[in-house]
């Protein structure tokens, strides 16, 4: 059942998607609100599914991979529709729709492999993933509105003002959305990091940091935090900060590859 | 009717050749004194705007010299300046002038200002009396189909509308104008209507910086804002969101290396510049810029273009008035010789019938009341019979181009010269335009 629930949700987002690939060519203003509908009724079920796993194997919910894409899919439309309450727009979806959608897809292809050794304390691997998960969530966010604030610079630049200019969000505002969800992001990436850290020390005696895992994770926290330093310290935003983000984001996605391939304590 | 005129435009000419034949509006009084005064010219008036150089003459047979005059009083080689001049006579020299008045011709169609300078031209000349009867009746023509223009087709809301986008330009960078800074570098009335727009999509403040402090102030007070000594300009411009420039200055005022000043004490916020003088007032540079964001008026008029795509209808149902105008005001022009003409030619005639009719009488000796009626409608007959071709050719001119030639010749076969043509021509214009 759950997997059904996870694939009605698939299909939701696959309005979101449509609303992403269409805002990229032509105003979209009612397609924008049916994607927005959508994406409530999608994530409605996909609390529904990853609630009915969790309740068959509560401990086990978020140690399978699927969960695990399911979960974060689920953050990072919460993220989005955060951000729609406070800056009335559905821009960003442009970036998150396909995302979240590739997450769910491969989530509803079925069981996959535990990521996690089930030695571990329990409790706390569930606060680190589901911390870094929001994490994740808030840079892939943070990513949406970088790669857009370039798309809209780029056209303010060059003076080409049609197409999908006319609908984007002011640059500002896609500096802040990118500056804040990195913000809120941040705490939550170093406590899931360090819980981390601390359960593999406990679970393995000692900390591998050659581990890629641990490695690419290390580094993504670290380009994560070179970036908000920037922004804050010399007052880096625009063009350079939206690279960054881009750069933080591309770690996060090779990180979490690297988690899912490796697994942990497995090798 | 014979006007002529030449000169240089921001299309023809590039800026440099522009400055170097600007009138000073010190100097446009004796200027145009002197090319009233210049042989073969009868009526003179200037135009000397950022964007513009001309001289509109009446002529005394549409052959005035006007290129030898620009060479004499600017002392200037032809060379640097004979390839931008245009030149336009007689019917289109009245609907180039009608085009600039109503601003069909400015760099910005549509913008406000040139029909006040038109004016102020007008003034100057009247006042120096270098525009006292054809051109003084083309001019006041000009501004009344300028107005029509204005009023009957939207081409003067493309002006508005650069302000307008500058205002969607300036949200698309900041989302929200609450609580940004304007600079205004300059004081124009492009600038002012660009701040305005701004102001009330919710600027905060708004600095005025220009070379004469007065002005600055003057301008200043009308926005409730501050006014900014020029020397002080680079070391306060930082505090502005959104740069407005339109000074006369020759060369950029702001470069990269300023830019990148203003960036850093900003802590990188962005800055939007909207640079609408000619020369430009800004490194084009400075867009390279992260965080500086550019547009010249020509961006700008090209974002209107994009914007309003009626803009070409606008601009065609503009030109179609003027020339409705053109050919009214020919009309009017020619209505002004041939009348006249009419009049005295019956007036002369009639004069000579009745000294004929007289000298009759006296060798007739005294006549019954049926002979006198008699010889009188036999004296019309033939002098109405033989008037009718010439005087119905002469209503045919009127409204065709040769009028004034043939008007001439028959003023010099009849001995018409001078009498009270002149007055009559007054009093029937004077006529028409009550009915008009």
């Amino acid at each position: 059942m759950p997997i059904l629930w996870l694939r009605v949700a698939l299909v939701c987002y696959g309005v979101g998607l449509l609303y992403a690939l269409v805002a990229l060519t032509r105003a979209t203003d009612l397609l924008a609100r049916i994607a927005l509908h959508a994406a409530y009724l999608g994530m409605i079920f996909q609390i529904v599914s990853l609630s009915e796993s969790a309740s068959a194997a509560p401990q086990m919910t978020l140690l399978a991979v699927h969960n695990l894409e399911a979960f974060l899919a689920l953050l990072i439309m919460a993220a989005f529709m955060i951000v729609y309450a406070i800056y009335r727009t559905t821009s960003p979806g442009i970036v998150v729709f396909p995302l979240v959608f590739l997450l769910t897809f491969l989530a509803s292809t079925g069981q996959q492999p535990f990521l996690f050794s089930p030695a571990a304390n329990r409790g706390w691997l569930l606060v680190h993933i589901s911390f870094i998960l929001a994490g994740y969530a808030a840079l892939v966010l943070s990513f949406g509105a970088s790669l857009l604030y370039l798309i809209q610079e780029r056209s303010l630049k060059s003076k080409h003002l049609g197409g999908l200019f006319s609908r984007l969000p002011a640059l500002e505002v896609m500096d802040e959305i990118g500056l804040r969800s990195l913000l809120l992001g941040f705490p939550f990436m170093t406590v899931g990091l360090i819980v981390g850290m601390a359960l593999a020390q406990q679970t393995f005696g000692d900390i591998n940091f050659l581990d890629p895992k641990i490695f690419l994770s290390l580094l993504m926290w670290a380009v994560y935090m070179v970036l908000l330093y920037t922004r804050w310290s010399s007052g880096w935003r625009g063009r350079r900060a939206a690279y960054l983000a881009s750069g933080a984001f591309a770690a996060a996605v090779i990180a979490w590859a690297a988690n899912t391939i490796h697994r942990f304590g497995a090798s | 009717m014979n006007f002529q005129l030449i000169g240089v435009n921001h299309n023809t000419a590039p800026v440099e050749v522009r400055e170097k034949l600007a009138v000073p509006e010190s100097r446009l009084p004796e200027a145009m004194k002197r090319l009233a005064s210049y042989p073969g010219v009868e009526e003179a008036v200037i135009f000397s705007t950022c964007n513009r150089v001309e001289l509109l003459t009446q002529t005394k047979n549409g052959r005035a010299d006007l290129r030898a005059f620009l060479r004499e009083y600017f002392q200037l080689d032809p060379a640097d300046f004979a390839p931008h001049l245009y030149e336009r006579a007689g019917n289109e020299a009245i609907r180039h002038l009608f085009r600039v008045a109503s601003s069909l011709d400015s760099m910005i169609v549509g913008e406000p200002q040139i029909l006040g300078q038109v004016k102020d031209a007008y003034a100057t000349a009247r006042a120096v009396g270098a525009v006292h009867s054809q051109l003084d009746l083309l001019l006041t023509r000009a501004f009344a189909v300028a107005k029509r223009v204005r009023t009957e087709t939207a081409v003067g809301s493309s002006a508005v509308s650069v302000a307008s986008v500058a205002v969607e330009l300036a949200k698309k960078i900041f989302g929200s104008l609450q609580g940004k800074h304007v600079y205004l570098v300059g004081a124009g009335k492009m600038s002012e209507l660009a701040a305005r727009h701004l102001l009330a999509h919710g600027a905060e403040s708004i600095f005025v910086v220009n070379r004469t402090h007065e002005r600055a102030a003057q301008l200043a007070a009308k926005f409730g804002g501050e006014a900014i000594r020029f020397e002080e300009l680079y070391e306060t411009c930082d505090r502005a969101d959104i740069v407005i420039t339109s000074t006369g200055a020759p060369h950029a005022i702001f470069r990269r290396e300023h830019g990148e000043l203003f960036l850093n004490r900003r802590k990188n916020r962005p800055m939007f510049f909207i640079d609408i003088a000619v020369p430009r007032d800004v490194d084009a540079e400075m867009n390279k810029l992260d965080g500086i964001f550019v547009y010249d008026i020509d961006d700008l008029q090209q974002a209107v273009t994009a914007h309003v795509a009626s803009r070409q209808e606008e601009a065609d149902r503009a030109e179609a008035i003027i020339n409705v105008e053109v050919e009214r005001f020919q009309a009017r022009l020619q209505a002004r010789d041939v009348v006249p003409t009419i009049v005295s030619l019956q007036d002369h005639l009639e004069t000579i019938r009745q000294a004929e009719i007289d000298r009759a009488r006296g060798r007739l000796g005294s006549l019954t009341r049926e002979q006198e009626l008699a010889l009188d409608s036999l004296t019309r007959g033939i002098v109405n019979k033989i008037m009718h071709t010439p005087i119905s050719t002469l209503k045919t001119a009127a409204r065709e181009s040769e009028a004034t030639t043939i008007v001439d010749v028959v003023r010099r076969l009849f001995n018409l010269q001078g009498k009270s043509a002149a007055a009559n021509a007054a009093k029937l214009a004077a006529k028409k335009e009550d009915k008009g």
